[in-house]
């Protein structure tokens, strides 16, 4: 999409609502240097949410919403669970469809998108719950690694099933008492990262969102890779503060626990030695390109 | 709903955006439907029915199909991945299992794509999460189900008791008698379910190693020439690619609102894809000759109601009463989701009775026209064949003559 396709005539500018007017005004569509630190200077796109007040999956959809480099030239696969409820917010095309599927629909989907635009990247990224990614649509989000689909799949790791009212999940830790699992959890959490790079996912991320750079970096790093070279996976822990019983001001704290040393949500990240070199390239691209952008401003106010 | 219409406007109605006469795959001529349905010279082929459907798909300027293997729809599935190798179809590769490859099929028309696929019994039975989720999303996606048993103890045989399980999905359903049929409305079904009035999936559904596994001689056209390519940007729903502006689509997700603009709006949508399907009437009876059914001596006061092959059973049968000097009339039920109601009401309005033999247990289109016709007593729903078992035309000889109170000889008795 070009950014001429979401103007309005002059004539219709003032019946639009207020953040349709916004997002032509002022969104970072077309800026492929955006970031999370855009937020509070432009228009996000996320508009609103309906997730419980101070749930981590709101905080995380505004970092990825800004990091992603293309948001005029990306579209999102979305599956059922507390996600699928902010979607219908958001300022990019999204597709939901059915619980668990949302691999396959992203396998079709970049496919057509190929062939339909052969010289434009199309990115296709899947977000979705524990539940769709790891135990209903596992089938799915696994073949479409196997076969080396290019896009990136993104897991919003809360650990169980929130939007069903707390069910037991293959995410959820060992011994955790919950529903469906009354006598505790009776196996490990399943190590979906391991398994990702395992079944060809060639860059890997599991870090929780309590830093904006790290998750803004691990989305970049993994769309970029999935442009390029093939599938890759990034597992966020968004914890449920509802089902574990945290007040909304909580979230963060829950985080930054898990992430410490021995917790385990300790950053990792797994990659294949080509994405490692290609990864350097591109760092050392935008570096120079962020350059040249500040001298061109510096002349400009010069 | 459920009224007799006319067709649309005695021609098939085509995107003002693309171009006849220019190139598409292999070089075909992107032709015009109208010339290449009604005009274009066909040359006769005796063929199996799966390679009619590779035959049909080579001219339907596909972009993509999955496959995953079931019998019998495997060979028609294969052959499809034959014209990918051969450039013919842009994009092809084999899905993980039916749920998978449905939503393959779905994530490559949200992007745009032409999509075509093939299933049959325990594949479409796995798929069936899926099928609503088509019509909901209003993707004109296009399945050929070669039926087959639903059965436990597995069997692969020929069975229609899945068509019962896809009647009320929201797509057209659309039953093939012959391989003609077949050939012909894999490439009526593109234009009709592309149509922006329509936009609902389609199921071509045809009896399994009938249609599939015997061959038949059909009529062709070039294979130098293919259909116009599907215009996304023609949908009544924006296409997934970014390319239309994207929009906020509800403050509130209804999906968690217990209220009744709710409701209301879950309601009026399943009757608007409900409704999309009737509206295809008028595009399919252009492309179908004017009607859809197919008759023969409706003065007859008994007439046999049939589709898929139990019509051509059912030819025979009627042919050798006729030696016997018993006369009666056919209608032939070409699509079931429409269902023609208005059209069989007036076919069937002088029937004394009316046989609705069927190659399945619990006889669902014998349910249909009990449901809709005056005067039901005047319906037998039946023979019934299940399990694989063929319908030998006797058995339908034996049926009406039984109840017209003839003694007839026992099939048994006849070794
Ligand atoms: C086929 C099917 N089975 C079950 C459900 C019910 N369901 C809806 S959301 C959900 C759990 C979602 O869990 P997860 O993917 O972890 O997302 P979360 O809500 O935790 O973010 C379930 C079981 C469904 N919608 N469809
Ligand atoms: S139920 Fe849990 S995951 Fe869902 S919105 Fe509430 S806090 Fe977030
Ligand atoms: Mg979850």
């Amino acid at each position: 999409m070009s950014l001429e396709k979401i103007q309005m005539t002059e004539g219709l500018m003032d019946i639009m609502p207020p953040e349709y007017q916004e997002l032509v005004s002022n969104a970072t569509f077309g800026n492929e240097d955006r970031s999370w630190k855009d937020i509070g200077s432009s228009k996000e796109l996320i508009e609103q949410h309906s997730l419980c007040a101070g749930c981590p999956e709101s905080i995380a959809f505004r970092f990825i919403l800004a990091a992603i480099p293309a948001p005029e030239d990306t579209i999102f696969v979305g599956s059922t669970g507390c996600t699928s409820l902010v979607f219908p917010h958001v300022g990019v095309q999204n597709i939901h469809s059915l619980f668990g599927n949302q691999n396959a629909i992203a396998s079709g989907l970049k496919r057509a998108l190929k062939l339909r635009f052969p010289d434009k990247e199309k990115d296709v990224i899947v977000l979705a719950g524990d539940g769709a990614t790891v135990d209903i649509g596992l089938d799915y989000t696994m073949q479409s690694w196997f076969r080396q689909e290019n896009f990136t799949t993104i897991c919003f790791d809360n650990e169980l099933y929130a939007n069903t009212g707390g069910q037991e999940s293959g995410l959820m830790q060992k011994g955790f008492v919950a529903k469906m699992a009354p006598m505790g959890k009776k196996f490990e959490k399943v190590r979906l990262p391991e398994i990702a790079f395992e079944a060809g996912c060639h860059y890997v991320a599991c870090l929780t969102v309590s830093k904006p750079n790290r998750v803004e970096k691990a989305i970049r790093n993994a769309i970029y890779v999935a442009r390029e070279i093939g599938p890759t996976y990034v597992q966020l822990y968004t914890p449920c503060i509802l089902e574990i019983g945290k007040q909304s001001m909580e979230g963060l704290d829950e985080m930054k626990d898990s992430e410490a040393i021995g917790g385990r949500f300790v950053m990792k990240e797994l990659m294949t030695d080509e994405v490692r070199e290609f990864l350097k390239e591109k760092d050392a691209e935008q570096k120079e390109r962020k350059k040249l952008a500040k001298a061109k401003a510096a002349a400009v106010t010069a | 709903m459920n009224i007799k219409v006319a067709p649309s406007s005695g021609k098939i109605i085509m995107s003002e955006t693309v171009e006849f006469g220019v190139k598409g795959p292999k070089d075909q001529i992107v032709t015009d439907p109208n010339h290449m349905f009604f005009e274009a010279e066909r040359i006769p082929n005796f063929l199996t029915g799966s390679e009619v459907i590779k035959e049909a798909i080579k001219r339907c300027n596909l972009d993509m199909s999955v496959a995953y293997p079931i019998t019998p729809q495997s060979e028609a599935a294969a052959l499809i991945g034959e014209l990918y190798a051969e450039g013919y179809v842009r994009e092809y590769f084999r899905g993980e299992n039916e749920f998978g490859v449905m939503g393959e099929c779905a994530g490559a028309a949200f992007g745009g794509a032409r999509v075509f696929t093939t299933t049959a019994g325990p594949g479409t039975l796995r798929a069936m999460e899926n099928f609503p989720m088509w019509a909901g999303s209003r993707l004109p996606i296009q399945v050929v189900v070669t039926c087959r048993g639903v059965n436990s103890p597995l069997s692969i045989q020929p069975d229609t008791l899945e068509m019962y399980y896809l009647l009320e999905t929201g797509m057209m359903i659309w039953h093939a008698e012959t391989a003609q049929d077949l050939y012909d409305w894999i490439l009526a079904g593109f234009i009709v379910a592309e149509q922006p009035d329509v936009h609902v999936p389609l199921a071509l559904c045809c009896d399994g190693f009938f249609v599939t596994h015997t061959k038949d001689t059909v009529s062709l056209q070039s294979d130098k020439m293919c259909l116009p390519p599907y215009d996304p940007y023609r949908a009544p729903v924006p296409c997934m690619d970014m390319e239309n502006p994207p929009i906020r689509m509800m403050r509130d997700p209804f999906v968690m609102k217990s209220n009744y603009i709710s409701y209301m709006t879950h309601a009026s949508w399943q009757q608007e894809v409900h409704a999309a399907v009737e509206r295809s009437r008028k595009h399919t009876l252009v492309i179908m000759g004017g009607s859809l059914l197919e008759t023969e001596n409706l003065d007859r006061e008994i007439l046999i109601v049939a589709s898929g092959t139990a019509v051509s059973q059912s030819r025979e049968a009627i042919r050798l009463l006729n030696e016997e000097g018993i006369e009666i009339g056919l209608i032939k039920i070409k699509t079931i989701r429409p269902f023609p109601s208005q059209e069989l009401l007036e076919a069937t309005a002088n029937a004394k009775t009316i046989f609705v033999p069927e190659f399945n247990i619990k006889g669902w289109l014998g349910r249909e026209v009990r449901s809709l016709l005056p005067n039901n007593e005047r319906v037998i729903a039946g023979p019934h064949v299940a399990g694989g078992m063929t319908m030998p035309s006797e058995v339908i000889v034996e049926e009406i003559k039984k109840s017209l109170g003839i003694k007839g000889a026992h099939m048994a008795s006849r070794g």
